[in-house]
């Protein structure tokens, strides 16, 4: 067991050492002329050579990566060009509102997913069954800005139930949360109803159902927590779908998070904040996935550590 | 998948595949919808009824605002008067095009990469796998707006930036079952009597995968058709004029409150396609992999 978390922790870590290689790879090869774009258009050549000196623009490709990552350890993201502010004091600003979010999306996906596949493995084969699963099939497949303009429009704009966009209170909450939880739904939705149509399938379960046990109890009781177990370990990898969904659910619900950060950077083509964002939301996706492969093990002693 | 999977399954036999698929409501209404936009894409010249770019006087109000769906612009007019119906008519081939050749891109890579790291293992095995696993830790589209924000985006460079970011799926998938047949008796025996690589990977290798990554190119097409619009819609995908789906939306949805069918007719045509692209691959992947029977 320690000797598997202590692998798994030095793949993290040299994981982690790949991204700042792709970020930086990325940056380097960005043909915008980073000493220029801070320097602005009326600066003279000795001044941007100044700036490039400064930032070590004229220093061989390695020393400039050690320098780099020198600042990431540092928790130096470098600074955007436009907003003359430091990427992690952005980054730092707006991640709480991203987290909120995060947490409210969970939240939609597993209360409408876990739902949907329950009703559906317990009617198997039936017309519900086949309504719910295709229904699951539409939210793997809906683009998530049509769904939160849909949303707005009907909700926010024709029935008034919801605020127009906008942060602050919990109203605001809870169409980007449904939005950003819509895709998931649906897998959590296809996951569950297999999973739980795999338990029902067990021994156990009929041995409980023999002992005249009442199907709801045994429901409750047995098969529920053994089905939903693997899937809980899922939350962790989730991360990856919401660090893309973001960008998109708060561009479109002008939601303050990092995601607008991002979405805002790509318009004014603001290169460091967008590589900022990436590279937060890259070690969010590998610490999701580091939590998701230390828990599932624990929620369920079959699945043995290699 | 289990040893049984691979010894159960036959080879692909393109008929019976087809007939089992139209057997299915489901995988019937996703061929539908993809024979739909197949055409319209292809005969798009013939079947638009007015040019997508041509800006109608007649095709505002007096006040200047666009035209709801009537007798003469069926999904009505677009904020500068374009006809809203033609330009998705247009809009279906940068869908296609992308969905098509991005998707392709992503499937050569995703095989060679991961059949190449299955069968040779080794050094060749870490170097690649590491590699796909850097590549699953950036969100993809964060990736390709980092990618499409670096490279001037056009119709090309935005399927190589979506093939970049999505050829890991199938890499993994790949190598997985490369690994476990590569160790079954008949390869072995194979590489015993002398057979080189090339042909171990080629006459038996590559045609055991065939139905997986069948399944897998199928389901990929719908998620490149979804970051396709994606990127447009974020304003960083296909550029205007040109019209695709993501950024007819990108142009429109300002005025989304009073002009809803701007949004929402394109919308449903991205979804409809998605849709279409999972359906298939889903109802494949039943037909294909035994193993899978009996759980839907």
């Amino acid at each position: 067991m320690l000797a598997y978390i202590a692998r798994r922790l030095i793949q993290t870590v040299l994981i982690l050492l790949g991204i700042s290689l792709v970020t930086f790879v990325l940056l380097y090869l960005v043909p915008a002329d980073p000493a220029r774009q801070i320097a602005g258009r009326s600066a003279t050549a000795a001044t941007v050579e100044n700036i490039r000196q400064q930032l070590g623009l004229n220093l061989p490709f390695h020393e400039q990566y050690l320098r780099y990552l020198s600042g990431l350890l540092n928790g130096d993201l470098g600074r955007s060009y436009l907003q003359r502010t430091e990427v992690s004091t952005l980054i730092a600003s707006r991640l709480p509102a991203s987290l909120l979010l995060m947490a409210g999306a969970i939240l939609c996906e597993l209360l409408f997913g876990l739902t949907m596949g329950v009703i559906a493995a317990l009617k198997r084969g039936t017309r519900t069954d086949d309504t719910l699963m295709i229904a699951s099939f539409i939210g793997v497949s809906a683009p998530q800005f049509v769904i939160g303009i849909l949303l707005l429009y009907v909700f926010a704009v024709q029935l008034g139930w919801f605020p127009i966009g906008g942060y602050g209170t919990f109203a605001h909450l809870v169409l980007p949360s449904i939005t950003l939880g819509f895709l998931g739904a649906g897998w959590y939705a296809r996951m569950m109803r297999s999973s739980l149509i795999d338990v029902l399938r067990q021994d156990y379960i009929r041995t409980a159902r023999a002992t005249g046990m009442s199907r709801t109890k045994v429901l409750l009781g047995h098969a529920l927590p053994n089905a939903i177990l693997p899937i809980i370990a899922m939350i962790g990898i989730d991360i990856g779908l919401f660090m893309s969904g973001i960008v998109v659910v708060e561009s479109v619900f002008g939601w303050p998070g990092i995601g607008q950060l991002a979405w805002q950077a790509i318009q004014r083509v603001d290169i460091p904040i967008i590589m900022g964002v990436t590279l937060v939301s890259a070690c969010a996706i590998v610490l999701g996935n580091l939590i998701a492969d230390l828990i599932t093990p624990l929620i369920d002693p079959r699945i043995k550590l290699r | 998948m289990s040893q049984t999977a691979v010894e159960t399954e036959a080879p692909v036999s393109t008929p019976s595949v087809l007939a089992r698929l139209l057997r299915r409501p489901l995988a019937l209404t996703g061929l539908v919808i993809i024979a739909v936009v197949v055409v319209a894409a292809v005969f798009a010249r013939w079947l638009a009824p007015y040019d997508p770019y041509e800006q109608f006087f007649e095709g505002l109000t007096l006040e200047g605002a666009p035209l709801p769906p009537n007798a003469q612009f069926w999904f009505g007019t677009d904020l500068v008067g374009r006809d809203l119906l033609s330009r998705l008519i247009y809009g279906a081939q940068t869908s296609l095009i992308i969905g098509v050749v991005a998707n392709g891109i992503a499937v050569i890579i995703g095989s060679l990469v991961g059949i190449t790291a299955g069968y040779f293992r080794g050094w060749v095995d870490t170097v690649l796998m590491r590699l796909t696993d850097l590549m699953m830790a950036f969100p993809a589209l964060l990736l390709a707006i980092v990618l499409a924000a670096t490279f001037r985006p056009s119709l090309w460079i935005v399927a190589l930036v979506i093939a970049m970011v999505n050829w890991v799926q199938i890499a993994r998938v790949t190598y997985t079952e490369t690994r476990s047949i590569a160790e079954r008796d008949f390869v072995v025996a194979e590489r015993a009597m002398g057979a080189g690589a090339g042909r171990i990977l080629f006459r038996h290798i590559l045609p055991h995968l065939l139905s997986t990554i069948i399944v897998w190119a199928t389901l990929g097409i719908a998620t490149t058709v979804l970051l396709e619009a994606t990127l447009s819609f974020l304003g960083i995908g296909v550029q205007p004029p040109t019209p695709s789906w993501g950024n007819i939306i990108f142009e429109n949805q300002t005025y989304f409150t009073s002009a809803p069918w701007l949004v929402f007719i394109p919308g449903a045509a991205i979804l409809a396609l998605a849709l279409a692209f999972n359906l298939v691959g889903d109802a494949l992947r039943d037909i294909l992999d035994p193993t899978q029977q009996g759980r839907h």
